[in-house]
């Protein structure tokens, strides 16, 4: 269970973690940075369990995988939207940061409400309101690199990429 | 029988694939930067241990140090050290002579028909060749370093078809901006975008990877334009392979989106969204506090040229100040031999070593709280290109030029002869 942090469409990548703050692969040193532009007290406030709620298109913009990464490393557990950029959805899927797509919990979201996300049955509650979600299932080929953890472990577990 | 995102993985799998499929191909080459390499090393590392494991074909990956370079920090300087040790240990070449996706295409890396990956988002300006290029994040390219592979979801095509004439002052800058308007930030999004049309196939190859590049801008996996030849003339003396010169057979498109470009006027991308499209004489009056010119979208030779021919014996205006960063060594060399830096210098520009410069906020160049900038970037969004309260405003370099001159957002059509 977590707090929910609510924010609008088109959150690109440089707002997550700004080409300034990317210029290492300390994990720990990116979430510091983590959506400074646009919250600056995410960084100090965010707690292990805290969920991002967001628009449509977010993560637009750049390929820097600093993005997803420095979400994940300022310890939120999922990030759920109306939609995701490409780039940024498939590099989250390949490190583990649990994206899902579901329309009818961000509408009815607020910022500051406590939210649990049940990952494997993409099951989204908002304890603040009783109200509850279904994720967008996932293709099964993604689906299974999501169950192995990410991409990497996902290869080792089956030899090869296939 | 499909589009020509259809077509290539046809080829590269020989059987049809059609959009919606996931598949998993080989590539043809793969790339990151000085940015982006040190996360993909992290993933290779993990994934063929920590010593021993060897990239599918050194030959085939390629890294670019464009970002920061030269290096403006010790952290900058301490990850391209670190990047030149696992380059020398794979026998994989490290290019510094520009931004990456000028750089690839001119060095041969980039052939019509072929599938590349690169660790960056811009790798779509490739389709402008005819290729399948996507930009990924770095664990899906230290992946595809390890195994030569990638998997795809091939995608659905939105077919964009330019037709008319474009008036004197108007460029193909200002056409992807259009597209940006009228298609939207994620209006494209997972989909290709295949550029056709009569006005396509009157572009030279350069303006070509201008409309491409900013495929992403709309939220593409690429931006294509069949080759023809156009393509063949400028692969020749780069590309020394042979090549399948594909094209559309049939298509079936998701939509068209069909624009005659005869009425289009100079247009600006107003921050902090790239869709914030408005034509230039609605924000004549913003004073510009500095002007950047290059950039993989329009930091080759024909930008220089255009940028060149406004500002030959004139002078930047005292309150701005111009940034000019050719695309590459090549752009670079013929630029000096055709007078065109020397003009820029004459006119009080800063001239920096081709790379990104300040289109990522890290150095030569970067905004103060409050600044604004009027660049030939693909992108307005906010802290880009440095401290987070600075605007960012994007034009076509002749826009660019013009402003330079008066200190505000001008024109460019009032200093054409």
């Amino acid at each position: 269970m977590g707090r929910i942090w609510k924010l609008g469409d088109n959150i690109n990548t440089d707002v997550i973690i700004p080409g300034r703050y990317n210029v290492t692969t300390d994990r720990a040193q990116l979430a510091k940075y983590c959506l400074c532009e646009i919250l600056p007290e995410f960084a100090q406030q965010v707690r292990p369990g805290d969920i991002i709620v967001a628009g449509h298109n977010f993560g637009c913009g750049s390929s820097r995988e600093h993005a997803p990464a420095a979400i994940q490393a300022s310890g939120v557990k999922a990030v759920i939207a109306r939609s995701f950029a490409r780039i940024f959805y498939r590099n989250a899927i390949n490190i583990g940061l649990p994206v899902l797509i579901c329309e009818e919990a961000v509408l009815n979201s607020e910022d500051g409400q406590e939210a649990e996300v049940e990952l494997e049955q993409g099951l989204i509650t908002n304890l603040t309101t009783g109200q509850r979600f279904q994720a967008q299932p996932l293709p099964p080929f993604i689906a299974r690199i999501v169950e192995a953890g990410g991409i990497i472990e996902y290869i080792r577990r089956e030899g090869t990429l296939r | 029988m499909g589009t020509l995102a259809e077509e290539i993985f046809s080829y590269k799998l020989g059987r049809p694939v059609n959009a919606g499929e996931i598949v998993i191909v080989d590539v043809d080459h793969v790339m990151s930067h000085d940015t982006t390499s040190p996360l993909a090393i992290q993933a290779f590392r993990k994934l063929t241990g920590e010593r021993g494991g060897r990239v599918f074909d050194p030959a085939r990956a390629h890294i670019v140090f464009d970002h920061i370079v030269p290096a403006a920090t010790v952290a900058a300087a301490t990850l391209q050290r670190d990047i030149r040790g696992f380059a020398r240990e794979q026998g994989i070449q490290i290019l510094q002579e520009g931004i990456c996706h000028q750089v690839m295409p001119e060095r041969g890396f980039v052939a019509p028909g072929e599938i590349i990956v690169g660790a960056d988002s811009h790798t779509c300006t490739y389709g402008a060749l005819g290729a399948f290029a996507t930009g990924m994040g770095s664990t899906d390219i230290g992946v595809a370093y390890a195994t030569g592979r990638s998997w795809f979801r091939v995608p659905e095509t939105i077919n964009v078809r330019l037709t008319g004439q474009l008036q004197p002052g108007v460029y193909v800058k200002d056409v992807t901006l259009e597209l940006v308007r009228r298609i939207g930030v994620d209006g494209a999004n997972y989909r290709a975008l295949e550029y056709s049309g009569p006005l396509v196939e009157a572009l030279s190859v350069s303006e070509r990877f201008t409309l491409c590049n900013m495929a992403i801008e709309m939220g593409a996996k690429t931006g294509l334009v069949a080759p023809d030849a156009t393509t063949e003339a400028w692969l020749r003396g780069r590309v020394n392979r042979s090549y399948p010169m594909l094209q559309p057979q049939n298509p079936r498109y998701e939509r068209v989106v069909e624009v005659d470009v005869s009425e289009l006027s100079p247009l600006v991308a107003c921050p902090p969204d790239v869709n914030n499209v408005v034509p230039v004489e609605q924000v004549e009056h913003i004073q510009i506090d500095q002007v950047f010119l290059g950039t993989c979208t329009n930091g080759r030779l024909d930008d220089l040229a255009i940028a060149a021919s406004i500002l030959r014996g004139r002078t930047i205006h005292p309150t701005t100040r111009m940034v000019v960063i050719p695309a590459s060594r090549e752009v670079y060399l013929e630029a000096l031999r055709l007078g065109y830096i020397e003009t820029f210098i004459q006119a009080g520009a800063s001239v920096g070593t081709p790379g990104c410069g300040p289109c990522i906020g890290r150095h030569f160049g970067v905004l103060g709280p409050g600044e604004r900038a009027l660049t030939t970037m693909n992108r307005n969004f906010t802290g880009r290109m440095g401290d987070p309260t600075a605007e960012i405003y994007l034009g076509s370099p002749a826009t660019v030029a013009a402003t330079a001159i008066t200190g505000h957002i001008t024109d460019p059509r009032q200093f054409l002869a």
